[in-house]
């Protein structure tokens, strides 16, 4: 029963009660190369038949979705930040906007303010140990033996706890229809040895999918390429298996703090300290109990 | 990238994704979720009045904490159905058991409880098939301060800062808000001359909510800001003058017909802000990044984990 509940779990399909079960298939989102096409938004709808969510402008840099929710299971968020400009160690031969400068292709000098574009593919993460999963009160949410996370929308009767149990606001019940949706890694896909519709439309391989033993191995690999080039700040979320949910079967390369992209810095599965609720849920039942006994025993009237 | 203007809270400059909520708020309803609360709460506690009163030959404290019982289970149970986004698939949740979600627990809870509750007073009632009505009535005792409580692990077991950091105080804020509102709910029906273990009820649990909101707010630091501020803070506020006020009511009105259906009231009242203020400081807490962020960041730093160098 040890870490059951949170904490390192190696084989999470096997856990659920898989005997014989393929490898722990994940995202591996690399937003160093993300070039904010959004291709990947457009191909998970398209697959899965989600609908349309509002097409409005909100003026929030040039981001419309807003937020991963019932009707987006693929959300590209674009962080526009003013930075001093670093003359880049990599160059990349992109076009450039302005009047070309002489020193440098990229049109800026060191120093120079200029404004930052970081760009993520944010998804479910699919977590070694899922909140959504643990509250489910109807089993409509299960592991799958790839050892993703799915709800099954034959059974769910729209209660919405797992919508608040997420540390990571990412399922969302669907006001129209009242039950519970999200990325579900194209678990039809997976079943035929596809790789999920996102990863497969991604132009720069921004979203790799595999094995997730083998994605931890490259992003590790690539977190040192960057750090070699100069850009300390690149860094992992979500790759290690020691974080508060065990480690997230989607895991990330970011260029900022975590909360710059709306991800939460320290996430923890809620179920976590669910041992010690339920501990204080019955003490407080006894007392309950230890009352009324009390208040028939004690007076005479 | 937004930055917190940090209007309310001096030391919580955090960075957020265009000041957007990172978890997602609640989409439990209003009024059917903190009326649950509620009437679970009152349901549970007078089951076990009920008992008390069988023993100790009180019939009207008895009919009144059996029908107390088997209605607001009644009741709360169509509440939540009507909260579900399919409602016609409420069936489903006795579909499983599972021990680690609150729900499914409470659904098993309910269910059990609102069929012995029923069974009791339906028995008590028609004065008919009174051995199966009083083994009813002590399995709907014994379920029910339970379905008082679990409801705090319901909002605790979740990722909203305010519910989830208060899973200690939750249960005893529960307890004490069923109890006072039970023993209130007797003292407006049941005469006064059978009323003396719901006064004293009522009374014990105005302390123990008292005790547990205190406790409470000054332990869970930043994250007390939303149970104090805005609507959650006027109706907790408003809960403790009601509460103090049907208190003493109980303490020194007890004597008088009109005195305790007045100290009932306020004490029912108490209650039901007391829910709806809880209620809505979760979704206060979730609404605002702020929340969600300071706690975790000052959990890594405390981690020696401090943010790295921007870039």
């Amino acid at each position: 029963m040890s870490n059951r509940l949170s904490g390192p779990l190696d084989d999470v399909s096997g856990d659920a009660g898989y005997e014989a079960h393929p490898e722990r298939m994940g995202f591996f989102t690399d937003t160093s190369v993300c070039i904010g096409c959004k291709a990947c938004e457009v191909a998970c709808k398209e697959w899965n038949f989600v609908p349309e969510d509002g097409l409005l402008l909100t003026g929030m840099s040039y981001d419309n979705t807003q937020q991963l929710d019932a009707n987006s299971w693929r959300h590209v968020a674009f962080v526009e930040q003013t930075k001093p400009v670093r003359a880049p160690s990599i160059d990349l031969p992109m076009p450039t906007v302005g009047l070309p400068a002489a020193a440098d292709p990229q049109g800026a000098d060191e120093g120079d303010i200029g404004v930052r574009w970081l760009m993520s593919s944010d998804v479910c993460k699919h977590c070694t140990h899922a909140a959504c999963l643990d509250v489910c009160p109807t089993g409509s949410l299960f592991r799958t033996e790839f050892g993703t996370v799915v709800v099954q929308q034959d059974i769910c009767n729209g209660c919405g706890y797992c919508v608040p149990a997420c540390p990571y606001g990412v399922i969302d019940q669907r006001k129209e229809d009242g039950r519970a949706f999200k990325c579900t890694m194209c678990y039809d896909r997976l079943g035929v040895g596809e790789e999920p519709a996102c990863a497969k439309a991604c132009p720069t391989d921004s979203i790799q999918f595999g094995p997730l033993d083998e994605l931890r191995e490259r992003a590790e690999e690539r977190v040192r390429t960057l750090h070699e080039h100069g850009i300390d700040e690149a860094r992992l979320y979500g790759e290690s298996p020691d974080d508060g949910v065990g480690g997230d079967g989607a895991f990330f390369l970011l260029l900022d703090e975590p909360e710059v992209y709306g991800l939460p810095p320290d996430p923890v599965v809620t179920t976590r300290d669910l041992p010690a609720m339920w501990r204080h849920v019955g003490a407080a039942a006894v007392t309950i109990v230890a009352g009324i006994a009390v208040t028939f025993v004690g007076g005479r009237r | 990238m937004a930055r917190s203007d940090g209007a309310v809270v001096p030391n919580a400059e955090f960075s957020s994704y265009y000041g957007r909520p990172i978890i997602k708020l609640p989409v439990w309803k209003q009024p059917d979720v903190p009326l649950y609360l509620w009437l679970g709460g009152i349901a549970g506690a007078s089951a076990a009045l009920a008992e008390g009163a069988a023993l100790s030959d009180r019939p009207a404290l008895e009919r009144v904490a059996r029908l107390a019982a088997a209605g607001g289970s009644g009741v709360g149970a169509l509440v939540l159905v009507h909260d579900l986004g399919r409602p016609e698939r409420f069936l489903n949740m006795l579909r499983v058991f599972k021990v680690t979600s609150p729900l499914s627990v409470g659904s098993w809870l309910l269910a059990g409880f609102s069929s012995a509750a029923s069974v009791a007073a339906a028995s008590h009632e028609t004065g008919r098939l009174h051995p199966v009505g009083r083994l009813a009535g002590v399995t709907a005792a014994v379920l029910g301060p339970p379905l008082a409580t679990y409801t705090a692990a319901l909002l605790a077991d979740t990722a909203v800062p305010a519910w989830h950091e208060a899973y200690r105080e939750l249960p005893f804020l529960f307890a004490g808000s069923a109890s006072a509102a039970a023993g209130g709910l007797a003292m407006l029906a049941v005469p006064t001359g059978e009323a003396a273990p719901a006064r004293r009820l009522a009374v014990a649990g105005v302390a123990l909510d008292l005790a547990a909101e205190h406790q409470l707010e000054h332990r869970l630091g930043m994250l007390a800001e939303p149970y104090q501020q805005d609507r959650p803070g006027r109706f907790l506020r408003a809960a403790r003058v009601l509460n103090l006020a049907g208190a003493l009511g109980a303490v020194v009105g007890g004597r008088s017909r009109a005195v305790s259906a007045l100290s009932g009231t306020a004490l029912l009242g108490a209650s039901l802000l007391t829910r709806f203020a809880v209620f809505q400081a979760g979704l206060a807490s979730a609404k605002d990044p702020k929340y969600t962020v300071v706690p975790q960041r000052e959990r890594l730093n405390a981690r020696g984990e401090p943010a790295a160098p921007a870039a």
